[in-house]
């Protein structure tokens, strides 16, 4: 399946965009996602660790499934306000 | 209202929009660039948010402190991009009938937005350093129940 990740602040600049497209398998979880942008971006590593997924615009826990074409978005700590 | 905005935000306006003979009472809030953080001096910062998702979120707790509070009305208006010092990157308003609902959920709706809620802001400290800010602690909650109810 094709996953769109969109990218923001600290990660963003790690991997140089604001979005990237990924292939996983099928099935695959947010767990698998994360662990797929550990091996591609090793510096993105501790920031990874500290930040949620959202799928839809919802946070999402590491055990939710993605589909293909889901619009994913990584959240490291959030700072505004 | 809820906005997401570029330009210099209009605190005036985002208290107005609240206030209405049924309230007694309006809070404003208004979050602002500071010069120093634990001796180190900003020179200006900038924000960016996941906009629709940032919006959406807003108006969930906005939905929340109304279930909590007997306010009337709320306005959210936060800034993106850079944010001068001395310069507002948020303004939130809450009206009540009475002082102590405005004042409360006020407190609470910042404290909140500060945590679940997809802006991040960057520094640009004095010294010629740039960070994203990714605080301990500023890690929305990620089950699907995510505003719990808070005792």
């Amino acid at each position: 399946m094709m996953v769109q990740i969109v990218l923001f602040a600290g990660a963003r600049e790690i991997v140089g965009a604001s979005s990237l497209q990924l292939s996983l398998d099928d099935p695959s979880t947010v767990a698998d996602l994360k662990e797929r942008l550990r091996e591609q971006y090793p510096s993105m590593h501790l920031l990874l660790d500290r930040s949620v997924v959202s799928v839809e615009q919802q946070y999402v826990s590491d055990d939710k499934p993605l589909y293909h074409g889901a619009e994913v978005g990584l959240i490291p700590p959030v700072s505004g306000g | 209202m809820i906005k997401i905005v570029k330009q210099q935000i209009d605190t005036a306006a985002v208290l107005e929009f609240v206030q209405s003979e049924a309230c007694g009472a309006a809070v404003l809030f208004v979050g602002s660039t500071r010069r120093m953080t634990d001796g180190r001096e900003t020179t200006k910062l900038n924000y960016e948010c996941y906009e629709e998702m940032a919006i959406a979120k807003m108006q969930e707790l906005i939905e929340k402190l109304k279930s909590r509070w007997p306010v009337e009305h709320v306005s959210i208006v936060h800034r993106v991009g850079t944010v001068a010092l001395g310069e507002a990157s948020i303004a939130i308003a809450v009206s009540s009938a009475h002082r102590q609902a405005s004042f409360a959920a006020a407190e609470w709706l910042i404290h909140e937005i500060k945590k679940h809620v997809p802006i991040w802001k960057q520094e640009f400290w004095a010294d010629g350093a740039t960070e994203w800010i990714h605080p301990d602690g500023a890690t929305p909650t990620s089950t699907p129940a995510t505003f719990k109810a808070e005792s």
